[in-house]
């Protein structure tokens, strides 16, 4: 046990608790008791908070202690995080302002609200919202993973720990809905942008600079007999870099909790210059990814096989107690900002598209935040056994499945934001297809280090193809090939066949809408979505 | 893309999502999945090889042209 550090993280994770239970009366609204304002902190946040709230929503505590752990293991490979977190933005920019638009115009809170009027089915919306939830769940069960590797390397052991950490959190995102996790996000980066910048100046300085730091860790690689691995990509993977980069940037504001996020915002002007202010967070994960490297340097070891414990294991040996401490509190709350918006998502999933949608056609909007504060409860607690009853092992190969799934959401939400072109019937058919494509894809991956024989990574070998190659592809992004594809020859077939198609609820013009036309709030107060 | 602009000429109406520099947003996207620029160890920096010390410096062009299309494409209120 590891006193002083111990000491500081429960503090700083009391203070931060403390902030959950008072963001309930921060920029207080008349009434709680709907979507708008549980759900998305009633959709009036400014440049600031959603610079906090976004970053501290899209770089989570598992990515801080997950791509160092790449690094320390493979090399390489492990920076695709960084190309990832520059292409999104500019891809994403233009596509956002027109989804915040067309939400506000129609008062949607979710994805799924989003197809359910612009392809007039709800089987597709319902389709979107399943994907969207089977898709957050692992990612929230890996949050944990964050707080019980800083928690390992204090000596603190149990699960108890884990639980009253997790119930704290739940209580406070019941009562405050986003206010909390974009109130304490204040805290949580501020934390982890002073580690942060202490721990690349520190380090290198102690282990000798840069140079040595990168010599000693191609000296790891060089003696591994694994290929894949090394300071640089090889023939064979560069491919894998690409679209592993590009297919996750894809996905990222597909996950439910990132347009949470989004919608949270003010106007289109907000999210438009956070595209250009969040990449400072993607400088902090190329800075986080590089303490991967100082590991090897430094000669640290993970916690029996968990590479994840690599990045609180540097802290330990190189940072005196008092600042290792605040590192640990960095990583543990940074795990408690993304856990409650990524519940709060799930949770609008099912109380619009599927409570509203198919259980209770006349829910008021009190009824409906009801619901959707119940089931963020049951997804914490869900996420909560899953840590603790099944290997964590399988919540990674999980949140490798969402991030493929989530991306065969793309040409209905993503595409459909440019083009009505689509017909529903296509848009399912490829669905599904994408779906079947992705899983058999991910099943005939094989990880030898980890002995798994399914499931053992995104890298799929195009070898099995039947190319004669070395070469490997994400599987994700195969798959979202097959979705394409599909969609668009079902469209063909579905008008061939004369199929009826939905009716569009939205209007050109509704996609360039801003705060502040008056035909915005006309329509705000007469238009629910439906 | 092929939004049309708003053509009722309503004051105050928004007036579209269309503007060339857009196109400008397509090289922070490109040139970062583009390991050949990229993918060696020389030259160094500070120590750092350049595939890593680019790929950060990567992120500079994103954040410059994003800001360069926002402040063209603000709209003032």
């Amino acid at each position: 046990m590891k006193t002083t550090e111990i000491v500081i993280f429960t503090l700083l994770f009391l203070l931060v608790s403390g902030l959950g239970f008072v963001a309930a009366r921060w920029r207080r609204p008349d009434d709680l008791a709907n979507l708008n304002e549980w759900g998305l902190g009633g959709r009036g946040f400014g440049g600031w908070i959603t610079w906090f709230l976004v970053g501290g929503d899209l770089y989570t505590a598992y990515t801080f202690v997950a791509v160092p752990a790449l690094i320390f293991g493979a090399g390489a490979m492990g920076f695709y995080a960084v190309p990832y977190t520059v292409v999104v933005y500019p891809m994403v920019m233009l596509v956002l302002v027109r989804l915040w638009s067309v939400s506000h115009v129609h008062n949607l809170v979710t994805p799924a609200d989003f197809v359910r009027v612009r392809f007039g089915s709800p089987t597709l919306a319902l389709l979107v919202a399943i994907t969207g939830i089977v898709a957050t769940m692992p990612y929230i069960a890996l949050q944990l993973i964050g707080i019980e590797a800083v928690l390992k390397t204090m000596g603190v052991t149990g699960d108890l720990p884990l639980i009253i950490a997790f119930a704290i959190l739940a209580a406070y995102t019941y009562q405050s809905g986003l206010r909390a996790p974009a109130l304490i996000a204040f805290v949580k980066d501020s934390l982890i942008y002073l580690v942060i910048l202490v721990a690349i100046v520190y380090i290198p300085a102690k282990l000798g600079g840069w140079a040595s730091i990168f010599d000693a860790a191609k000296a790891k690689f060089d003696a591994t007999p694994a290929p894949g691995d090394g300071i640089t990509l090889n023939a064979n993977n560069q491919l894998q870099y690409v679209t592993l980069a590009l297919g996750s940037a894809l996905a990222l504001f597909l996950y439910p909790h990132s347009v949470t996020g989004i919608l949270a915002s003010r106007d289109r002007n907000v999210i438009k210059r956070n595209m250009s202010a969040l990449p400072a967070y993607s400088l902090l994960l190329g800075l986080i990814a590089l303490l991967g490297y100082m590991a090897i340097a430094a000669g640290v070891a993970p916690i029996g096989k968990d590479n994840n414990t690599i990045t609180p294991q540097l802290f330990d040996k190189l940072f005196p107690d008092w600042f290792a401490g605040v590192a640990f509190a960095a990583i543990g709350i940074g795990a408690l900002v993304p856990a409650a918006i990524m519940s709060i998502a799930a949770a609008n999933l099912f109380a619009r598209n599927i409570y509203r949608e198919y259980l209770n056609r006349d829910a008021t909007p009190a009824q409906e935040a009801r619901v959707s504060k119940i089931a963020s409860l049951v997804v914490k607690v869900g996420a909560v056994l899953v840590i603790l009853g099944i290997d964590p092992q399988f919540s990674i190969d999980l949140q490798l499945i969402g991030g493929v799934i989530i991306l065969q959401t793309l040409p209905s939400v993503g595409l459909g934001l440019y083009t009505r072109w689509f017909h529903r019937g296509g848009l399912i058919a490829g669905w599904a297809a994408g779906m079947a494509a992705g899983m058999l894809l991910l099943y005939n991956i094989a990880n030898p280090a980890t002995k798994h024989e399914h499931f053992g990574g995104s890298a799929f070998p195009l070898e099995k193809l039947g190319f004669d190659t070395k070469i490997t592809i994400y599987a994700g992004f195969l798959a979202l090939i097959v979705n394409l594809v599909v969609a668009v020859l079902g469209t063909f077939v579905a008008r061939a066949l004369r199929s009826a198609d939905g009716p569009d609820g939205t209007r050109p013009e509704d996609y360039f809408a801003d705060k502040g036309d008056p035909r915005v709030h006309e329509l705000e107060t007469t238009a629910p979505a439906s | 893309m092929a939004t049309p602009d708003r053509r009722d000429g309503r004051s105050g109406a928004p007036t579209g999502d269309r503007s060339p520099l857009n196109w400008l947003l397509l090289l922070p996207i490109a040139i970062p999945l583009l390991p050949p620029l990229f993918n060696a160890v020389e030259p160094r920096l500070f120590g750092i090889p350049l595939f890593y010390w680019l790929q950060l410096a990567f992120i500079v062009l994103g954040v410059t042209t994003t800001t360069l299309v926002y402040r063209a494409t603000r709209r003032n209120r």
